[in-house]
């Protein structure tokens, strides 16, 4: 053993380095790992429902991933409160407003963020005050049997909380 | 002993007795790792016997295993038609799971088990006696390089394992079935994490790494100084290394979701 030292030595470096570089390249390529996670954009919404978002869901703007929900939990106005982590170097007019959105039918909820045209820009921390719910599907089809949408369904971009779903008795 | 009742007692005692006695071992071990002599030089010698010599295995059996995968996905993901998230299915599989306890069966089976021998044979030899004749502590001489390197080991192997399948399932999923490579992989960048898949691999691997060096290490430095005995030690290496892997595992997976 002693005498094939060196070249056991060589091959035991080969053999680290070539864990480690497994390591690096799962945790980096494959993992998505990076060194400046700290620097996200923080904002919270309050939702009167957020159907069935989870945490982990994406935050888009125009289709384009930005960042993703991080925390989702109930105000004492028994309000959902949905917190985001997004792309730092945004810049987001004051007056962006967020709405959850559902991914063709019956998919996958998400939140979209449009883009106001105020001056003044977000900065972590803030709220986003212009928020519109989910649409459950299950609620507007029962309000359309018992006849109590009255037709509302699609006008409900006016920038307000109010969503045909919170308009049912 | 013919009475069940305290048949199932002496074999209770005994379980516990063996535990205890493992714990104080691995003090005893733990004890030795910042003390000098440090013996990295036989720490390397281990990591050349645990490590390079299991790599042929681990690579072969990784890149069956992802080929494995990514057929059994295909036909699976075929019938739903989402062969596009093959990468997902294959890489969550091998990280999660697959990849780290794969890895430790196999590292039990080809390094615990010869772990064990060597020390087993060096007792039934009196070795490790003339070692304390010489006033040198075998724990620190001969246990620690072993346990040690395995707890370093393991996790580079699991990463090569994954790193193997992840090609693996590649080969199946593009080269045989001509599914898209792009896809492949941003399936499986978009839905592997860092922090709640790869790190918890890794740790996870870890902590087989320890259990094994411990399990092999201690069954050896206590196995019956006969041929028959050391080969008993062996044999229950390898048992006992398999099933706290599996059990470990459920563990870990139930209490923190990895």
């Amino acid at each position: 053993m002693m005498e094939r030292s060196a070249t056991r030595d060589f091959l035991v470096g080969l053999y680290v380095l070539g864990g480690m570089l497994a390591i690096g390249y799962l945790s980096i390529s494959i993992g998505g790992f990076s060194w400046r996670h700290a620097e996200v954009l923080k904002l919270s919404a309050a939702f009167d429902e957020i159907g069935g978002l989870t945490k982990g869901a994406p935050v888009v703007i125009a289709g384009v991933k930005i960042g993703e929900v991080s925390t989702i939990s109930l105000q004492d106005d028994f309000r959902a409160k949905v917190q985001m982590d997004l792309d730092a170097t945004l810049k987001l007019p004051t007056d962006t407003s967020a709405s959850i959105v559902t991914a063709g039918v019956l998919g996958d909820r998400y939140i979209e963020l449009q883009p106001g045209g105020d001056e003044k820009l977000l900065k972590s921390g803030d709220q986003i005050t212009f928020t519109e719910s989910a649409v459950i599907l299950e609620k507007l089809i029962g309000q359309f049997l018992y006849g109590t949408a009255k037709g509302k369904v699609g006008e409900s971009k006016s920038g307000s909380a109010t969503t045909p779903a919170a308009t049912a008795p | 002993m013919t009475n069940p009742v305290s048949f199932l007692g002496y074999r209770a005692l005994r379980f516990v007795e063996e535990l205890g006695a493992m714990a104080a071992f691995t003090v005893e071990t733990a004890r030795t790792i910042f003390m000098p002599p440090l013996r990295f030089e036989a720490f390397v010698r281990e990591l050349y016997k645990l490590g390079v010599r299991s790599l042929f295995i681990i690579c072969v059996c990784g890149l069956a295993v992802g080929m494995v995968l990514g057929l059994q996905g295909h036909h699976t993901l075929t019938r739903f038609g989402a062969q596009r998230s093959l990468g997902a299915v294959v890489g969550l599989s091998l990280i999660r799971e697959l990849g780290p306890v794969l890895t430790a069966l196999l590292v039990a089976g080809r390094a615990g088990s010869s772990t064990t021998a060597e020390i087993g044979t060096m007792v039934a030899t009196e070795q490790l006696d003339g070692l304390r004749m010489l006033s040198i502590d075998p724990v620190s001489l001969i246990i620690k390089p072993k346990a040690v390197a395995m707890l370093f080991t393991t996790p580079l192997l699991t990463a090569l394992f994954i790193v193997c399948g992840l090609y693996g399932g590649y080969l199946v999923g593009v080269g045989q079935f001509g599914g898209d490579a792009g896809s492949y992989m941003s399936s499986l960048r978009s839905n592997v994490d860092f922090h709640n898949d790869i790190a918890c691999s890794i740790v996870k691997s870890a902590i087989f790494g320890l259990l094994l060096g411990l399990i092999a290490t201690y069954r050896g430095y206590t196995s019956t100084p006969t041929a028959e005995g050391v080969s008993t030690a062996t044999t229950s290496t390898v048992v006992i290394s398999s099933v706290t892997v599996l059990l470990t595992d459920y563990l870990i997976t139930a209490a923190w979701g990895i």
